[in-house]
């Protein structure tokens, strides 16, 4: 109990405590749409852009955030004009968008070398520093990302699943998806300085794809993938303070430890079903399931004389 | 006549392309209307017309007398092309059925119970209430169909659009399909789908419209199913065999496929 506790001494322990726990849940919540739309490959993208808007609005002499939220939404609309007309897909636009943003904060950089260090943060994160403000922007933004999602549940989850039907049922997919760009943007920038733009899709992804291998309900998949990003950014930060690693690259890399052990979960339990339901009909042993849909018929008597394992290797 | 669908000179296509120009449709209230044509000539960017969510360059459309865009939600009801869907998407029959339900003005996430009923009653009624709760993925194919119908008739809409119902589906299903349609239409609800299987049509549907990137020819299918029809429709020889009121609709020119091994 005592290694809990001793952390919690520390001002920057607590803090940083609070941010990853805010962030984890934050990014558990956005990402499970972020990977339902087919949309992960965005929030990395935008990432990268934000961080172009970042550097530009330091050197204009603009909020940290501000720059990185006016590059990330000019990123994201870039994005959409681009591929409205659909000969450009958006991987593509994504790829040249969001590094040439990225490119021009990196040649500013580069220009001003005085300014190294903060910006190290944002690339791969400084949890450790972070202050009242920016637990103030993160808790503001996961509070109105977790309040807009909860009040648009109904046409997120249609739009998600299905635009076109979504659009005809009378649903106003545009305004949906605009909003939703705007909370992954805010959730990114909110983001960066905890986990960095180098592993923010991580962050995004892995609490989503770690519950959808624990549940077919969407609605649980949303809950589940929200307290595994928590989760991961309370048992990551530990874990940095105890093995003395950065604390971005612990959170990401507890993530991925914790989408193995489901994956494995998922293995063993899908071989277990399939122990369990192992059938033999003469000589045929074969496995389905025992629900009426996927009943199958018993085998054709084989008049051959042959033995049905040897006809069956015959005729492959 | 009360039209249910009205299309009046309108052109329609993407970019520098245009699919069809100058069209003029009406499809009568009540009526079970399905669309023919080739691949590539049209049918879905009728459909999408019809439905609103493709623009037209000219003309105009009207559903039960409103302009498309300004139509109530819950007037239309929408069965898209089963081969569309993400089947891996993790929502159960019941959740599907319920989304039907979410242009209402209810923001709270969850179901009322009210909506329970009323989802769980068309579940009764077309046979899929015993997989309510199975993921999507885990019904069969008539099924599945069975569920975005159902979501498309939770708000007993006026006009039922179909997008190939009949594919993907074994021939079974495909009947039992287009009966439970025929069965809706007669308490008046107008249907429109699209379809490429001929045969399953000239059985079951009153009403044709034959469609080649404009309308050939509209009208019963024993009036329009004719060589000559089906010929500018699909641009090749067809051969209609009769037989009493029943006829089967085959190429003229079977391919024979020899290989040699």
């Amino acid at each position: 109990m005592e290694f809990l506790l001793e952390p919690l001494e520390y001002e920057f322990f607590r803090h940083g405590l609070v941010a990853a726990l805010m962030v984890g849940s934050l990014c558990g919540l956005i990402g499970v749409y972020v990977i339902l739309r087919g949309m992960s490959y965005v929030g990395h993208g935008l990432s990268h852009a934000a961080f172009g808007g970042a550097v530009v609005g330091f050197t204009l002499n603009f909020n940290f955030y501000a720059g990185a939220g006016a590059m990330g939404l000019l990123a994201a609309l870039l994005i959409n004009r681009i591929t409205k007309k659909g000969k450009i897909k958006s991987d593509a636009a994504i790829g040249i968008v969001t590094t040439a943003m990225f490119a021009l904060g990196v040649i500013i950089i580069s220009q001003a070398r005085n300014f190294n260090q903060n910006f190290e943060a944002a690339l791969f994160g400084n949890i450790l520093g972070i202050t009242d403000k920016d637990l103030l922007v993160i808790g503001l933004v996961t509070a109105s990302t977790i309040t807009m999602m909860f009040f648009l549940y109904r046409p997120m989850l249609f739009s998600t699943f299905d635009n076109e039907a979504a659009r005809i049922f009378g649903i106003r997919t545009g305004i949906v998806q605009l909003i939703f760009s705007l909370l992954l943007t805010l959730s990114i920038i909110a983001s960066m300085n905890v986990v960095g733009v180098t592993m923010i899709a991580a962050t995004l992804i892995a609490p989503a794809v770690t519950a959808r291998m624990l549940t077919d309900c969407f609605s649980r998949m949303l809950i589940y993938s929200t307290l595994i990003g928590a989760a991961t950014g309370v048992a990551g930060m530990y874990l940095s303070y105890i093995f003395n690693a950065a604390s971005g690259a612990t959170i990401v890399l507890f993530g991925a430890l914790l989408f193995c052990l489901a994956a494995f979960y998922k293995l063993i339990q899908e071989k277990r079903m399939l122990r369990t339901t192992f059938h033999r009909h003469g000589n045929l042993v074969h496995s389905h399931p025992h629900d009426p849909v996927h009943v199958m018929q018993a085998p054709v008597q084989d008049n051959s004389g042959t033995n049905p394992e040897e006809a069956g290797q015959k005729a492959g | 006549m009360n039209s249910a669908v009205n299309l009046s000179n309108v052109t329609a296509g993407y970019e520098h392309n245009v699919i069809f120009a100058r069209l003029s449709l009406e499809i009568a209230v009540g009526q079970f209307a399905g669309v023919v044509g080739p691949t590539g000539c049209g049918k879905t960017t009728l459909l999408k017309t019809i439905l609103g969510t493709h623009p037209v360059f000219s003309g105009r459309v009207l559903l039960n007398g409103c302009a498309v865009d300004s139509v109530p939600p819950g007037t239309i009801g929408y069965v898209p092309q089963l081969g569309t869907v993400d089947w891996n998407f993790p929502v159960t029959v019941e959740e599907v059925i319920m989304m039907g339900l979410y242009t209402n003005k209810r923001i709270l996430p969850w179901s009322s119970k009210e909506e329970r009923e009323r989802v769980h009653a068309l579940a009764h009624r077309l046979g899929i209430y015993d997989c309510l709760h199975h993921h999507i993925v885990h019904t069969s194919g008539g099924q599945r169909q069975r569920a975005f119908l159902a979501r498309a008739l939770i708000n007993n809409p006026k006009l039922l659009v179909l997008d190939e119902p009949t594919s993907g589906v074994d021939i079974k299903t495909q009947h039992e399909v287009l009966h439970l349609l025929g069965d809706i239409n007669s308490e008046g609800i107008t249907i429109l789908l699209t379809t490429h299987d001929l045969n399953a049509v000239a059985s079951h549907l009153p009403w044709v419209i034959c469609f080649n990137n404009g309308m050939v020819a509209q009208g019963r299918p024993c009036d329009i199913f004719t060589n000559e029809i089906l010929t500018r429709t699909y641009g090749g020889d067809i051969v209609i065999v009769r037989h009493g009121d029943h006829f089967l609709i085959a190429n003229s020119t079977p391919l024979h496929l020899t290989g040699e091994h």
